[in-house]
């Protein structure tokens, strides 16, 4: 594989390349976001593989100019499969003087660095806390990176002076001309953005205007002057053949509840809370009234859930979207969910915990929480998204398998791949299985007498709604009576229904697929077994070392209650089982209790996601022992 | 479970909607009223018995689902009105009803109760107000007088007690009312009005605790005292009262007075006419019960206090699902899977 520092040495030509990581990296003002969105979808559009990773502080503006303030935008994209945002980058773009004192450390050496100098004045380089006087663009410092000195700021004010925007106005369109320049600087096309910002702007077009002269005037800074040696090409992915779009898990996950209320025939509600990082799925779905979604913003989270009861109650695939504080609020209602036994989804996109935590960043520490989380013996089937993309399939999952086996049911994403995207080869309709739901429309029982609580062979209760004639009856939180779901104190009959309730979520076992590798071979030297969004990085490793000859499989869960049939048997095979998690060891308490398997344990709670080179080396030192 | 029985005739009886579970609450509570009622009016209500939902939280007037033939759920504690909530959001066809408590509504679903009033479903919520924790035995309430002894305020409890009706109004309730357990004949024409109002009706009911708060609504039911202590709104209808309906109030700029229709030289058309859609006055009638008023004894007021329709949450979510509908049409599943912008691989 070329890589950009080999190309760099050589010649002012053009370069092809296989992956670049490129990250872009300002103040929480300066559009980061925005651009690194831009310049994603422009090269998921020319038909790269790609990953990214917003990572982003959890102040709206923090004070400008500040290490708090720091916002990045992380993009991996290639001609080759791309699993993660990359552990470091090749690129590096540097608004001002904190982006680089907080970016700098994960740029590859012989990097490249684009630094707006005017974000390395005075005040910026104190505010970065650089020692007085000191200057990285002019102290040699960064003698190891290949540094671009680009004045971004006066150029966007010589292109917008005859506009008449004011210096504010013009300020913002700064991130354009840097993305025009990034633009020029892969051999991106510019009309992607250019039809963006037409609609973005639609009534203010003077604003779009400034923003595509900015954009325009970035991509010929890099055309005709002779600043920048290097142009690189990224030829398109050779991904399986299909027809594809970029998305986020959150965006998977609103679209996922579409299609799965559609494929079910019933109306969707999402009853919910703001909570970063979940809102994003609340804002996606309200956009979405013309098709009868009902978005219901909650007073509180407690709310939120206890609405969508309220729907689910009356017939409707009721959903509620949280991240862990919110799924601690949520916890009472789900025991009443549990012992109405009604579907029930509910969506939590983990963060750094416990309390507020790390708001913005991603943790996967809430698996025990959807597993144990509840009063009394409540339990639930718990699945787990394990890519931007598969967060739509898992939540299709998630509601199927609810509604079908009368269930709340727990989804789990998080921050990393909620906010991050990749393209997806997305399904039609067609390729969309049917989720089959009835009511109840007369009395099941003998004698002409309704049994609420008279379960099929699945240990599953019908779904009966108010508004059915002749059907009118009571549920409630009290523990019920086996079959005719009357209020019961009986002791017998209250462990009776304890385990009636566990056996019906034991029993989707027999409706999730079996467990198998996702490569690698069964009996493997090692297994690395994970679940959740640290896909990306074990398989990108899983299968560098496969093609280096270690012998080590892939094994990813998304069902973890219940865990797939075969489960047990299949780690067995293994000599040895590595889980590496972004928490202090949960789904290994699970397996080691479950199946008493000695699984390694592999542990970050950083708030950031596993790098391929932290699982590598852990493998390595475990194979090498 | 009960049998079903199939009604030829048409018209439901009261025995229709009581259900053939065992009714519970001590001997002498004042459940036993609100429940009677409700089954009295119901079947003059004109709704299939199958389109009615009883919401409930927890406390000892939460158990009342479980007394009424019809669909119900007795829920968690404070949460009757977020569940109801999304039941009518879900399905506006239902006729929802929320049965809470003092405790239930006030402290534990305070919360819920306030974005209820604001958000203005049409749906009708009773709460029970006995002023007291029945169900764990007799701690003081959020609308237990300040002073009060009870099993957690040995010494007395420190708490300003909640004005219920005047909290309502504050949330923008649409349609207040209070009426009392020992007078059943009250109870079921406010009923009527709440069912028939279109918006959250919130109906304070006074409700005796024979067991720990034993007579602390007698004085607004007692012959001896009920004239004198209670005042009867009417729409359009001076504010009256007194033994002998020889007491009145009316108004000097925004302050309430109470007037001897005999003595001073006024008569009942000086008066304050009461008109449920002011709700200026519907405030001022609702603070005849704290201290603003203290140095006067106000009679307290029953009655429906508020009364004006605005647009229903439900209706105005149908609404914007038309509307948005109309202007942009159904995005068909397929667009959704694929989005803005796609490529092709071949």
């Amino acid at each position: 594989m070329n890589t950009i520092q080999e190309n760099l040495e050589r010649s002012t030509q053009v370069k092809e390349v296989d992956k670049i990581v490129v990250r872009f990296s300002g103040d929480s003002g300066d559009g980061m976001q925005l651009t690194g969105m831009q310049f994603s979808d422009t090269a998921a559009l020319f038909g790269n593989d790609l990953s990214t990773f917003p990572d982003y502080p959890s102040e709206i503006r923090a004070p400008i100019g500040t290490i708090a303030g720091v916002s990045g935008f992380q993009v991996h994209f290639g001609s080759t499969e791309i699993y993660t945002p990359g552990d470091q980058y090749d690129v590096l773009v540097a608004m001002n003087a904190a982006a680089l004192k907080v970016d700098l450390p994960k740029l590859k050496r012989g990097g490249i660095i684009i630094a707006n100098t005017q974000g390395f004045d005075a005040k910026n380089l104190t505010l970065a806390n650089y020692p007085k006087d000191a200057n990285p663009l002019e102290d040699g410092s960064l003698a190891n990176y290949t540094v671009f000195k680009v004045d971004v700021t006066k150029h966007t004010k010589e292109c917008l002076s005859s506009t008449g925007l004011s210096t504010k106005e013009i300020d913002r369109s700064k991130n354009m001309f840097v993305l025009g320049l990034l633009f020029w600087m892969f051999e991106k096309p510019l009309n992607y953005t250019i039809n963006f910002i037409k609609e973005k702007f639609a009534k203010k077009p003077e604003i779009a205007d400034a923003n595509i002269k900015a954009l325009t005037a970035g991509w010929n800074l890099g055309e005709n002057t002779e600043i920048f040696t290097t142009r690189f090409v990224i030829a398109p992915a050779k991904l399986p053949s299909g027809t594809y779009r970029n998305i986020t898990g959150n965006h998977a996950t609103a679209i996922g509840l579409i299609a799965a209320a559609e494929m079910a025939g019933l109306p969707l509600f999402i009853g919910s809370y703001p909570i970063t990082p979940a809102t994003d799925i609340l804002q996606e779905l309200s956009k979405y009234k013309a098709n009868g979604v009902k978005t219901f913003q909650a007073e509180d989270e407690i709310a939120g859930i206890c609405s969508a009861i309220g729907a689910s109650y009356v017939g409707n695939l009721a959903v509620t979207t949280t991240s862990g504080p919110g799924m601690s609020l949520k916890t009472e209602a789900l025991g009443l969910a549990t012992m109405l036994e009604i579907p029930l989804v509910v969506v939590d996109v983990q963060r750094g915990g416990p309390s507020t935590g790390l708001p913005t960043k991603t943790e996967q520490a809430d698996l025990l929480m959807a597993m144990h989380g509840r009063h009394g013996e409540a339990p639930l089937p718990v699945i787990a998204a394990s890519s931007p993309s598969d967060c739509f399939e898992t939540i299709f999952e998630a509601s199927r398998i609810a509604l079908e086996h009368m269930t709340p049911v727990v989804f789990l994403s998080d921050g990393y791949i909620a906010n991050g995207s990749e393209p997806w080869r997305f399904p039609t309709e067609d390729e969309l299985s049917k989720i089959n739901v009835s009511f109840l429309d007369k009395p099941n029982g003998d004698n002409n007498e309704l049994q609420p609580y008279k379960r099929d062979e699945d240990f599953i209760r019908p779904w009966i709604i108010p508004g059915t004639q002749g059907l009118e009856h009571r549920i409630g939180g009290l523990e019920k009576q086996d079959v005719t779901g009357n209020v019961s104190y009986d002791p017998a009959n209250h462990e009776n229904m304890v385990r009636l309730r566990a056996k019906k979520v034991k029993r989707i076992q027999d409706y999730i697929p079996l467990a198998k590798p996702d490569s690698g071979n069964e009996n493997a030297k090692l297994l690395v077994l994970g679940w959740g969004s640290t896909y990306g990085a074990i398989k990108t490793v899983v299968r560098d070392l496969l093609s280096e000859g270690y012998d080590v499989a892939h094994v990813h869960l998304r069902y973890i209650n219940p865990f797939p049939k075969n489960l047990g048997e299949l780690l067995h095979g293994y000599g040895r089982v590595l889980i590496p998690e972004m928490n202090s060891g949960q789904l290994i308490q699970l397996i080691r209790a479950k199946y008493l398997v000695p699984a390694i344990g592999y542990s970050k709670v950083q708030g950031q996601p596993f790098t391929t080179l932290e699982i590598k080396e852990k493998i390595i030192e475990i194979l090498k022992a | 479970m009960e049998t079903i029985t199939i009604d030829n005739s048409g018209k439901l009886s009261p025995k229709d909607f009581s259900s053939n579970m065992d009714v519970k609450w001590c001997p002498g509570c004042g459940d036993y009223s609100i429940l009677k009622q409700v089954q009295t009016v119901f079947p003059d209500l004109g709704v299939p018995k199958e389109q009615f939902v009883f919401i409930s939280g927890i406390g000892c007037s939460s158990r009342f689902t479980y007394y009424m033939d019809t669909y119900g759920m007795h829920s968690i504690h404070g949460r009757a009105a977020a569940i109801a909530s999304g039941v009518k959001t879900a399905n506006p066809d239902l006729s929802v009803w929320v049965i809470s408590g003092d405790g239930d509504s006030l402290s534990i679903g305070g919360n819920h109760f306030i974005h209820l009033m604001r958000k203005n479903f049409d749906i009708n919520y009773l709460m029970f107000n006995n002023q007291i924790y029945s169900l764990t035995k007799g701690q003081y309430s959020p609308t237990s007088e300040k002073g009060k002894i009870t099993k957690t305020s040995p010494y007395g409890s420190l708490e300003e007690p909640f004005n219920p009706t005047e909290l309502a109004l504050g949330a923008k309730a649409s349609f207040v009312a209070r009426t009392l357990d020992r007078d059943p004949k009250h109870m079921q024409a406010i009923l009527k009005r709440a069912h028939q109002h279109k918006g959250t009706s919130f109906v304070e009911v006074y409700q005796n605790c024979p067991v720990f708060n034993d007579g602390a609504f007698f004085a607004f039911s007692d012959k001896e005292t009920k004239k004198e202590e209670a005042i009867f709104l009417e729409h359009n209808r001076p504010l009256v009262f007194g033994k002998n309906d020889d007491k009145g109030i009316k108004l000097d700029g925004l302050t309430p007075v109470i007037v001897n229709l005999n003595e001073d030289k006024v008569s009942v058309n000086d008066l304050w006419i009461h008109d449920e859609k002011d709700k200026t006055k519907a405030f001022l009638i609702s603070r005849f019960f704290d201290t603003m008023f203290d140095e006067v004894h106000f009679p307290r007021p029953f009655g429906v206090i508020y009364a004006d329709e605005r647009p229903v949450y439900e209706d105005n979510m149908t609404q914007q699902i038309e509307s948005v509908r109309e202007k942009k049409g159904k995005t068909p599943l397929n667009k959704i899977l694929a989005g803005e912008k796609t490529w092709t691989i071949l």
